[in-house]
């Protein structure tokens, strides 16, 4: 069965949900993840999207583009204003957070607002959204993401959204007492963090991913688990449930 | 004003002379109350209840110097940096839509030194807003904490003194003028909106001048037959303005979906040539087209009914 990078990543981010009650998500691969958890191992899901709507079901042709439109809003259960939304999470109620970003770290951290300087930029990335929130607020947060060379710096230009910081305890000693980049799931495998330098590990691998390919694509010094285990390729049925969803392959 | 200064905040909504009663105006007329230099905070959520119609008002109006604050800035911002009205973007993110792409408007303004962009996180904007809706200098927050946007604006941190624990003191933003469009109201200006409410209650009561176009006005008794879905009270509006498809082409909760087909049409004739091709863009849908119902015809009649359907079968009545 052949299947696109962008579905591989889909299929096992929903997986990672397994049993997961309520995750924040944004627009794309992050939204289609979550939908294809809760028709498979997360019937009990609850989806929250920042622009104000908890429990929306997705129509099958008519996925969102934006966090706020009324594709969103689809048979959803609330609709709180924004900053309401945002401070469900602050208070504690959302387990899982779905994150991207320009560039990643070896300790979690986003960049999705410049590269080079902030006052004279580079690039001008659209910036943080609600990507600040969602890392700072959750229970845990996964970064979801294409794993290229030149997203994976050693240090980002710019912490739009706090991984491990400095790693060790500085996330803790900033004030951010709750919450904690969880996994990194990339088109070739699952990474996680160490649990006292808090250094990005490699921890599993996609069919057919080396760890030369994953070292290669990797601009800092990974950590490597001894056991690697292989991930179970998209089966029939998540593909068939996430092209079904996105019958226009707008995200997929 | 300074971000915070919640004492020169309330002087200036004591000081102003409110126009009592009916707030029934024309769109030039209420364009009319932004000058050079303002701070604008504009209603709804990237292409969601966008007011357009007002904000292209402001842009024949030839405004300089503004400052544009906006949770979410879709391309209406493009506009007005192509237009060469604003200096400063106040956000937490700025560009289309992901099919879209980045702004190249925005990146060549902000890379060059054109604008100036103080990025917030998403919730921190929120919470600015709702600080300055509560008439006070600042909220407490959990986000933000270890961020490099920290150092970008005016937020601090400090030890809480309940728990010693460190926390994020987000500064209210209390804009000169809000911008926005409802559903409904009546004469009065007591505004009623269906669905998201995004951020626009709070935007109205933070701002000192608030400006609003609704797609009906209704009489007074509809609105005191449902006095629980009135969301911006009268006297906090100075001006109102009555534009059906007020938002169009973004979207308008149950009323009509944004039309993404003209999307595709403005990046591709407009913004993808940068600013140029914006502002031919604006030369024919704003510039030449005297009043909303002028830009309207440019869309077709089927165009906007065809939106209208998709809207209500999205909301579950179609």
């Amino acid at each position: 069965m052949s299947y696109s990078p962008a579905e591989l990543l889909a299929v096992i981010a929903a997986r990672q949900l397994a049993g997961v009650k309520s995750v924040f998500a944004g627009v794309g691969i992050p939204l289609l993840a979550a939908a294809l958890a809760q028709k498979t191992h997360a019937p009990d899901l609850t989806i929250v999207v920042e622009g104000g709507s908890i429990g929306p079901e997705l129509l099958p042709g008519r996925l969102p583009i934006s966090t706020n439109e009324m594709r969103v809003a689809h048979r959803a259960r609330v609709l709180p204003g924004i900053t309401d939304t945002f401070l469900f999470a602050q208070r504690g109620f959302l387990e899982v957070g779905f994150v991207g970003g320009a560039q990643v770290d070896r300790f979690g951290n986003l960049n999705s607002s410049v590269v080079g300087s902030y006052d004279k930029p580079q690039v001008r990335l659209p910036g943080s959204g609600g990507a600040n929130d969602i890392i700072s607020l959750c229970h845990r947060v996964m970064v979801v993401t294409m794993h290229e060379r030149r997203r994976f710096v050693p240090r980002v230009d710019f912490i739009t959204s706090p991984g491990f910081l400095s790693g060790g305890t500085s996330r803790r000693d900033a004030g951010l007492l709750f919450g904690r980049v969880s996994q990194v799931v990339t088109n070739l495998g699952i990474l996680g963090f160490d649990e006292e330098s808090k250094a990005m590990r490699l921890e599993g691998l996609h069919p057919g991913v080396s760890v030369q390919d994953v070292v290669e694509m990797t601009g800092f010094d990974l950590l490597i688990n001894d056991e690697l285990p292989i991930t179970e390729p998209p089966e029939e049925e998540e593909l068939a449930l996430l092209r079904g969803l996105d019958t226009e392959r707008r995200f997929i | 004003m300074e971000p915070g200064d919640f004492v020169e905040a309330r002087r200036r909504l004591e000081a102003k002379a409110r126009p009592g009663g009916v707030k029934l105006t024309s769109l030039t007329e209420a364009a009319g109350w932004v000058k050079d230099g303002d701070v604008v905070a504009i209603g709804g959520c990237c292409y969601s209840r966008t007011p357009l119609a007002l904000l292209m008002e402001i842009l024949r109006q030839e405004r300089r110097g503004l400052t544009l604050a906006r949770n979410l800035m879709c391309y209406e911002g493009e506009w007005f940096i192509a237009a060469q009205a604003v200096e400063t973007v106040v956000s937490s993110w700025f560009a289309i839509g992901l099919p879209w792409g980045l702004s190249k408007v925005f990146r060549q303004a902000v890379e060059g030194g054109q604008v100036r962009y103080e990025e917030w996180s998403h919730l921190a904007l929120g919470l600015r807003f709702r600080a300055g809706a509560m008439g006070v200098s600042f909220l407490p927050s959990l986000s933000m904490l270890g961020s490099d946007l920290m150092g970008v604006g005016s937020a601090k941190t400090m030890e809480c003194p309940f728990t010693g624990e460190t926390i994020a003191l987000i500064p209210a933003l209390f804009p000169d003028v809000a911008v926005l469009h409802v559903h409904r109201a009546d004469r009065l200006g007591n505004c009623q909106i269906d669905g998201y409410p995004h951020m626009d209650v709070d935007i109205a009561l933070a701002s000192t001048t608030v400006l609003v176009t609704a797609e009906e006005i209704v009489s007074e008794e509809q609105i005191r037959s449902q006095p629980d879905r009135t969301k911006i009270p009268g006297f906090a509006v100075d001006a109102l303005v009555e534009v059906p498809y007020g938002a169009f082409p973004h979207e308008c909760y149950g009323l009509y979906e944004a039309d993404f087909d003209h999307f595709d049409k403005y990046v591709a004739e407009g913004s993808s040539q940068g600013a140029e091709g914006v502002r031919e863009y604006l030369d024919r849908y704003v510039y030449n087209t005297p009043d909303h119902k002028d830009y309207l015809s440019l869309f077709g009649a089927g165009t906007l009914d065809r939106k209208a359907r998709d809207a209500q079968q999205l909301v579950g009545r179609g």
